[in-house]
């Protein structure tokens, strides 16, 4: 397993989030998740514009063996997806944390229970176990 | 005898195994003010002897009448070496075999079904088949709202010419997952009001028409389409296949196309049969494949470099998909579809085309020799394909009682779906009959009606 990257946040439906400098929050599925999917043919992507709810269904990701939901790890209204993806999905699969990015958004009042890089580790470990 | 291959002595070492006193105990989950005793109205099995008279008894009273309803079902010459093929052992099973990859004969003809649909449809993609034209446009709408997710709407619209019954089946279908039904004004010509398109209230999620009509009129496929998509909704065609040899492919309505294209596959090699049975087909275009219910098989190329066919888009399905599944319709119509596939082989395009023209030429003559009978006449103008509503004297109950009497199914009572248009039936003749048909049905109508 590769390194975490330091300025990332991790939730427990193994999905990221990167704090950008405008207040908005870019969000992406862990190397750990693309891992265990498999080589991805699709993304669904949400509209810019919609509402996101906090825990409801946001993205869909398809590969060769199962179609998964992602999880909108906080409410808020999208403000970016990665439309590159609707033509190379397997960019998820070779750089989940960079250009594999999936939607950025402009998050809401609501708290996100999040870890840090070491918990996230930490939580993959036990796993494993 | 029974034909159930356990023993006493086997279930009760399975029950022994498992821990369970009473096969009545494996269904403890079920409230017991749900279960019954018994089937009310089921009567007690019969001799293998004793249902064959019976049966042969009861497909004795069909007699041999000249058919003249449409409505839906509609009654075309089918060569008899399409069922003859069909009812081949290697052919002879509704559903794709579990492992269906082993079975490429049966794939390759659900993939040249595909094909011929697109064509006919004039779209990019088409499933296996669904169950019927009915349920099929309940699917098309719940397509719609998974597919159309920028509207937040749950409305949809439907053009003044869709089959009423289809419209029940989808009420009844999707009703319970919150989508709403509406239906747009009717002109005098029997098609969509153009003119009332301003007052259709809400913006609807997908407006579905229907071409022909269920009259047989012809509809504004192309302004309704683009007044559709104005309104940020998707477009569902509910099109006869036999049509479409001569109309416009639904993927070319308006400037982008209908979205979505369904349909009753029955026309297509399979006979009218007391009520069934049926197949619905349905067709999408390339942004909408993940969101088409049903199976999809693609051809593709072998290890080796062979071409080979398999199922394909799978990941939508329920035994991956689990409970989000775009539906759970499997291939249950497949000796259908195996039918209509030969049907459409033998035939090719331009038999389709024949069979089209033929069958429009045949209702235009019904419809002048019977609307030459006094108090009788064309209820809409215009073009029709092969089917017209005529305005009736008397009841058209009454009417096609008498009919029947004379063993002449005369046509479809408007009454039944659409009591706003009063003494009125649906009438269609296909190229199933002869003049000789058409001159005995109006000499019985004439009969009926007591009329020079």
């Amino acid at each position: 397993m590769s390194e975490l990257p330091g300025d990332l946040l991790f939730t427990a439906e193994h999905e990221w989030l990167r704090k950008e400098d405008d207040g908005s929050l870019t969000i992406g599925i862990t190397d750990h998740a693309q891992a265990a999917l498999g080589d991805l043919v699709y993304v669904e992507l949400p509209e810019v514009g919609q509402e996101l709810e906090s825990g409801a269904e946001m993205a869909v990701v398809e590969s060769v063996k199962a179609a998964s939901d992602v999880y909108a790890p906080v409410s808020g209204s999208v403000l970016e997806v990665n439309e590159a993806l609707a033509d190379d999905p397997e960019t998820i699969n070779s750089d989940p944390y960079g250009d594999g990015w999936i939607v950025r958004v402009q998050p809401g009042d609501d708290s996100v229970d999040t870890m840090t890089p070491d918990e996230y580790q930490q939580f993959l470990d036990e796993l494993e176990d | 005898m029974p034909f159930i291959p356990h023993t006493d002595d086997d279930v009760q070492h399975m029950l022994q195994t498992i821990g369970v006193n009473r096969i009545d105990d494996l269904f403890d989950e079920i409230p017991r003010d749900l279960l019954i005793d018994e089937l009310a109205g089921v009567p007690d099995a019969l001799s293998e002897m004793e249902i064959t008279r019976l049966m042969r008894a009861r497909a004795a009273r069909d007699g041999a009448a000249l058919n003249f309803i449409g409505a839906g079902a509609y009654e075309h010459h089918i060569p008899s070496v399409v069922w003859d093929i069909a009812t081949r052992g290697e052919f002879y099973s509704a559903y794709t075999p579990y492992q269906a990859e082993a079975s490429q004969g049966t794939l390759q003809t659900i993939y040249e079904f595909q094909s011929m649909i697109t064509a006919l449809t004039g779209l990019y993609a088409s499933n296996a088949s669904l169950y019927d034209g009915a349920s099929a446009l309940a699917e098309a709408a719940l397509m719609a709202v998974r597919a159309n997710r920028k509207s937040k709407s749950k409305r949809v619209l439907l053009a003044a010419g869709v089959n009423r019954t289809y419209r029940r089946v989808a009420e009844a279908i999707a009703g319970t997952q919150g989508l709403e039904f509406d239906e747009l004004p009717r002109n005098a010509a029997g098609t969509t009001d153009l003119d009332a398109l301003g007052d259709a209230g809400p913006a609807p999620v997908a407006v579905v028409i229907q071409q022909p009509t269920f009259f047989g009129t012809l509809d504004a496929i192309d302004r309704l389409t683009d007044w559709a998509h104005e309104q940020g909704a998707l477009v569902i065609a509910v099109v006869n296949p036999t049509s479409l040899a001569l109309l416009k492919a639904p993927g070319h309505w308006g400037a982008l196309g209908a979205d979505i294209a369904c349909g009753e596959g029955q026309p297509c090699g399979v006979p009218l049969s007391s009520g069934g049975p049926y197949f619905g087909f349905m067709a999408c275009g390339e942004k909408l494949v993940r969101q088409m219910p049903g199976r999809i098989v693609g051809r593709t190329t072998d290890l080796e470099g062979r071409d080979g066919f398999t199922l394909t888009l799978q990941a939508r399905e329920q035994h991956i998909r689990r409970s989000k599944a775009t539906s759970n319709i499997c291939t249950n119509q497949g000796l259908m579809v195996t039918a209509a596939t030969i049907y459409l082989s033998l035939l090719g395009l331009d038999g389709l085309k024949r069979v089209a023209a033929t069958s429009q030429q045949r209702t235009a003559a019904l419809v002048e020799r019977l609307t030459a009978i006094d108090g009788v006449s064309r209820l809409f103008g215009g073009p029709h394909f092969h089917e017209a509503a005529l305005r009736l004297p008397r009841p058209a109950a009454e009417v096609l009682e008498g009919l029947a009497a004379q063993d002449v199914l005369g046509g479809y009572d408007l009454k039944r779906r659409y009591p706003e248009l009063g003494d009125a039936m649906l009438v269609c003749a296909t190229e199933t009959k002869t003049d000789a048909d058409l001159d005995a049905y109006a000499a019985a109508l004439r009969q009926v009606l007591g009329a020079a």
